[in-house]
């Protein structure tokens, strides 16, 4: 297989560093520091060097099984990194996010696979309910739910919406959390676009878009190609590693 | 597009409401004060119970499945055995007491399996709140649901199975101690095999161990009573075993998600 030997012969060592060029925006919301991740003993990459500040927009990419999901959720503090450690700054100030971690899931907003929905509750429901465990203003669930083009199922059971409306309930959690400045700046997320249709994809480009400008960070995995101008967008490619 | 515009416009009031309320709030109250006010613990707690309460009520299963169990178990011992009284009320506290044991084991999977299914598991443990609020809240809520009907409907299966008359007062307080050290003790055991697929032979083997003091005491307190005795000792140790496992189970269980959704 010619893509197994490309990837043999290039010489792998994933270092990447993102220095924004504008000196006003260099306010740092979180970093890593020789993040090495190994499942099944594979290392999926090593001695992973990132800086993500206010207004970027991140992009991981890389193919399936090259350890996006992995990456995302040690940033999230999900998963134990093999070796190094993951900081956040609370105004300026760095800290390790197991030393805080209250503070941290203050500032963080993380939407993985699965989207977090109950089939037995409604979608006003759900979305109450995830905005509140997170501290966040239920006043405007129904808003948040139009955002989404939800207006209308707020009282139907999730059980009886589609996979892409589970996704959507998750997503309206973006939009209530964007009004809020100061709290929930770091947003991961993990194929946010999955089962979403075209204009719900343009419509959160334009969500992330903002949230950057308003001096919060976006750390995405998708397939998609983002239509978000090359200067807002960071790129972090992992290669797929078989040793 | 005759359609999409009303919505359209719709859209943009309800924004523009919705912006004025939060701006208005935000100036009312300086921030920190505002998020202070939101993340109390017992807000988060009652939170999470009212949530699984609802999702019990609207999945009956939940509630039924474990109260049918228990009440199937206990009808079947006099047909099995007999309908002579002497004998039914000698073993009439060992059956109540293990039929509730199995029934509580049989309830346990749904405890944390559901929302680590659906990926609301991790948001639990991404949220501002610290876990243990959030775990006890769960466990409060699985007693509530699979708990206290066991039991309502205790003192009346042991009229089925002629228990001596002096037992009463000691098999429900035995039942109100030792039911939630079940769901307690039970609830670490499921946070440690939540991340396997086919966990529930691991879940027995690890929980049974640890209910074995509790039957011993609860059954011998009950057996005490029917002599006349003073039962008071066997009921002090149900209740440290409550007590140690209230304060310290919750935290064990924190750990143990952790542990599993890494």
């Amino acid at each position: 297989m010619s893509y197994d030997l490309t990837i043999n012969i290039i010489k792998l060592t994933l270092t990447v560093v993102i220095i924004l060029p504008v000196a006003q925006l260099t306010t740092p919301l979180l970093s890593a520091n020789n993040l090495t991740c190994i499942r099944e003993e594979r290392i999926l990459f090593e001695q992973l060097n990132l800086q993500i500040n206010a207004g970027d927009i991140v992009q991981i990419e890389g193919p399936n099984g090259a350890g996006k999901t992995s990456l995302l959720r040690i940033l999230a503090g999900l998963s134990e990194p093999y070796d190094g450690q993951v900081y956040f700054y609370d105004n300026q100030h760095k800290q390790a996010i197991h030393d805080d971690g209250e503070l941290f899931h203050q500032k963080l907003v993380y939407l993985g696979h699965l989207p977090g929905v109950k089939g037995e509750m409604s979608a006003a429901e759900n979305l109450t309910f995830n905005l509140a465990l997170h501290g966040l203003n239920t006043n405007s669930v129904d808003a948040n739910l139009n955002e989404v083009n939800l207006l209308g199922f707020e009282d139907s059971l999730a059980s009886h919406l589609s996979a892409g409306q589970h996704r959507r309930i998750a997503l309206a959690r973006l939009f209530a959390a964007q009004t809020l400045a100061e709290k929930a700046k770091i947003w991961i997320l993990d194929e946010p676009f999955t089962a979403i249709d075209k204009q719900g994809v343009a419509n959160l480009e334009h969500l992330f878009l903002q949230h950057a400008q308003q001096g919060g960070c976006v750390i995405l995995t998708t397939h998609q190609d983002l239509t978000i101008a090359k200067d807002n967008l960071k790129k972090i490619t992992l290669a797929y590693r078989f040793y | 597009m005759t359609q999409a515009s009303p919505r359209s416009i719709d859209k943009k009031t309800i924004d523009k409401k919705t912006i004025e309320k939060s701006t208005l709030k935000q100036n009312a109250l300086p921030p920190s004060i505002n998020h202070n006010n939101k993340l109390s613990y017992r807000g988060a707690f009652n939170l999470v119970v009212k949530r699984d309460l609802t999702i019990a009520l609207r999945h009956k299963d939940d509630i039924l499945n474990p109260l049918l169990f228990f009440i199937i178990v206990v009808t079947l011992f006099p047909l099995g055995i007999g309908p002579e009284a002497s004998t039914l009320s000698r073993i009439a506290p060992g059956i109540i007491w293990v039929a509730a044991l199995l029934a509580t084991l049989l309830s346990l999977d749904r405890l944390f399996k559901a929302d680590h299914g659906d990926g609301s598991l991790e948001q639990m443990l991404l949220s501002p709140h610290p876990v243990f609020v959030l775990v006890l809240a769960k466990i409060v809520a699985h007693w509530l649901i699979t708990g206290l009907p066991l039991l309502i409907v205790a003192p009346l299966l042991a009229v089925l199975l002629h228990l001596n008359e002096q037992s009463y007062g000691a098999l429900m307080l035995t039942l109100l101690l030792g039911t939630p050290v079940l769901s307690l003790l039970g609830a670490i055991g499921v946070a440690l095999t939540v991340g396997i697929k086919k966990g529930g032979v691991l879940l027995s083997l690890l929980v049974l161990p640890l209910y074995i003091p509790v039957l011993i005491f609860a059954t011998s307190a009950i057996d005490t009573a029917a002599l006349g005795l003073p039962y008071g000792g066997q009921l002090a140790i149900i209740a440290a075993l409550f007590f140690g496992s209230l304060t310290l189970a919750p935290f064990a269980v924190g750990a143990a998600l952790k542990v599993s959704t890494n």
